[in-house]
């Protein structure tokens, strides 16, 4: 076996296992049912739930949610970097905040959001997007950072244009980490929407785990729980493989 | 005929300041006539301003003072055609195959693809690389990533190649092969050919003629002619006349490079 491969067996056994573990001390009375569900009834749940109109609504709200807030942060957070790259005066003012940003809680500002926006899905997507878009703005800046000046020199040695020489040098060049601030973006925007329905939402799933929670439906609330957690696992393994493949070729995967 | 049409290049009163608060004189006043066809190389002290030469003589930086002429014309505010660079860094592109990468530079001229095939599996098979073309340049050694570069200035056919210590990072060994490479590349494409280097063996085994550069800001101290066929190759560093150019670079260079770390 390859030691990629011994890799993914040991990470797949030691997640099998404590799944068994779990299982085994709910079914054995060690894990009261009041607390925790065995998984295979999370499983059982979450299949259920996924059939049912209500919680597919709650899914394509959130996902949208996220969708959004997620493609407007990369958006902007790109653009941003690019333009503070461009102005180092600019950038040397805004480094210190962007170093200490993720020390403040985003969602003090939802009753601003929602005085701004109204009550709909703008403010749950502006709190993703907030929570979002410092990941790639600063990805971005290191990118550009990391370029080698020598790849810019042999640009100007084939009178490349400022756009070509974006498109074909510098952006390739720093792929690597805009390929992680996007990652980094989709968790922060996941995160934030979720968190964000959690606590201030009419909708959508962090709501309805949250109101699971609060009605004692514990098979419910794991059920969404796990649907939630699959979901981002799911998400950042299909970025991950890509990125790995992105990086084999570049002999740092 | 005058010597600014005579030669392939010329520079006059060539001088590069780097502005500021305390100004940085890189280079000059300095004048070079290249003669077409010709090896020349460049050596000189740390710091005296040998890669500030290429970068203005390539149109990657704008003189100071005085003007570049490259077959007739002069070099201002970008790279001229028919001008090629190899710089000292690995600048092969990761992201791109052997193929991909030395066929760049005639996809962005809009070459037709059976052209552009035709020239990078002569530059690949040139420079000895035609089992690796669809290889990345991280699955390759240093001294095969720097022919990647090579080839991909090689495939433009260039008529002025100019080398910025293009074996700079590379054992002594694999030096002395890629120098036979490079005169193989020089006699085949008939091109004119200036190297930067800091290696004085290097210098006098390669080239047809040898400018030592003083201390910055650098200017030409000395000449030197080798006098060797153009057929030679890495073989002639037994050649009695080696040790005597190599004495002599030294001999022109040793009070600049002197000044250079403070000892002058």
């Amino acid at each position: 076996m390859s030691r990629q491969g011994k890799i993914v067996w040991a990470r797949w056994s030691v997640s099998l296992g404590l799944a068994g573990l779990l299982e085994a001390a709910c079914r054995l009375g060690f894990v009261p049912k009041l607390q925790v569900i065995p998984p295979s009834e999370m499983i059982a749940a979450m299949v259920e739930l996924l059939q049912t109109e209500e919680v597919l609504d709650n899914v394509v709200q959130t996902f949208s949610t996220v969708g959004l807030a997620f493609g407007s942060a990369v958006v902007c957070g790109f653009v941003l970097g690019a333009i503070f790259h461009g102005l180092p005066r600019v950038r040397r003012a805004i480094d210190p905040l962007l170093a200490s940003y993720y020390s403040v809680p985003i969602f003090v500002f939802y009753p601003l959001l929602v005085a701004l926006f109204g009550l709909n899905s703008m403010p749950l997507i502006a709190i993703g997007f907030l929570a979002a878009v410092p990941a790639m703005l600063i990805a971005t800046l290191l990118g550009l950072d990391r370029v080698p000046p020598v790849l810019r020199r042999v640009a100007r040695m084939h009178r490349l244009g400022w756009g070509r020489t974006a498109a074909l040098v510098i952006l390739p060049a720093a792929l690597p980490n805009l390929f992680q601030g996007v990652k980094l973006s989709l968790a922060y925007a996941f995160i934030g929407v979720i968190a964000g329905e959690f606590i201030l939402s009419p909708g959508g799933l962090g709501y309805s785990i949250a109101f699971a929670y609060e009605s004692f439906e514990n098979r419910t609330m794991y059920g969404l729980m796990l649907f939630v957690l699959l979901s981002a696992v799911l998400v950042n393994a299909l970025l991950s493989s890509w990125e790995s493949r992105l990086l084999r070729r570049r002999g740092r995967g | 005929m005058s010597v600014e049409t005579a030669a392939h290049a010329v520079l006059r009163g060539v001088t590069r300041v780097y502005p500021g608060a305390s100004p940085v004189y890189a280079l000059g006043p300095l004048d070079l006539d290249l003669a077409r066809g010709e090896f020349f190389s460049v050596v000189g002290p740390s710091g005296c301003g040998k890669s500030t030469l290429l970068d203005v003589l390539a149109g990657l930086s704008a003189p100071t003072a005085g003007s570049i002429v490259f077959e007739g014309k002069p070099v201002v505010g970008q790279v001229p055609d028919g001008v090629g660079v190899v710089f000292q860094e690995d600048s092969s592109f990761p992201w791109l195959t052997v193929r991909d990468n030395v066929a760049f530079g005639l996809r962005r001229i809009g070459m037709d693809g059976a052209e552009i095939a035709r020239r990078v599996e002569y530059a690949v098979g040139f420079m000895g690389l035609a089992d690796f073309a669809g290889s990345y340049p991280a699955q390759l050694s240093g001294g095969m990533r720097q022919r990647v570069c090579i080839a991909r200035t090689l495939v433009l056919q260039p008529r002025l190649i100019l080398l910025d210590e293009p074996f700079g990072a590379l054992d002594q060994q694999t030096r002395l092969l890629m120098g036979d490479e490079l005169l193989r590349l020089w006699r085949e494409t008939g091109a004119t050919v200036l190297l930067i280097t800091h290696a004085l063996d290097e210098a006098a085994m390669l080239s047809d003629r040898v400018g030592v550069m003083s201390s910055r800001p650098g200017r030409f101290i000395d000449m030197v002619d080798t006098g060797w066929n153009r057929d030679r190759d890495s073989r002639i560093v037994a050649d009695p006349a080696f040790g005597a150019i190599t004495a002599r670079l030294w001999s022109s260079l040793r009070t600049e490079s002197m000044k250079a770390i403070g000892r002058g």
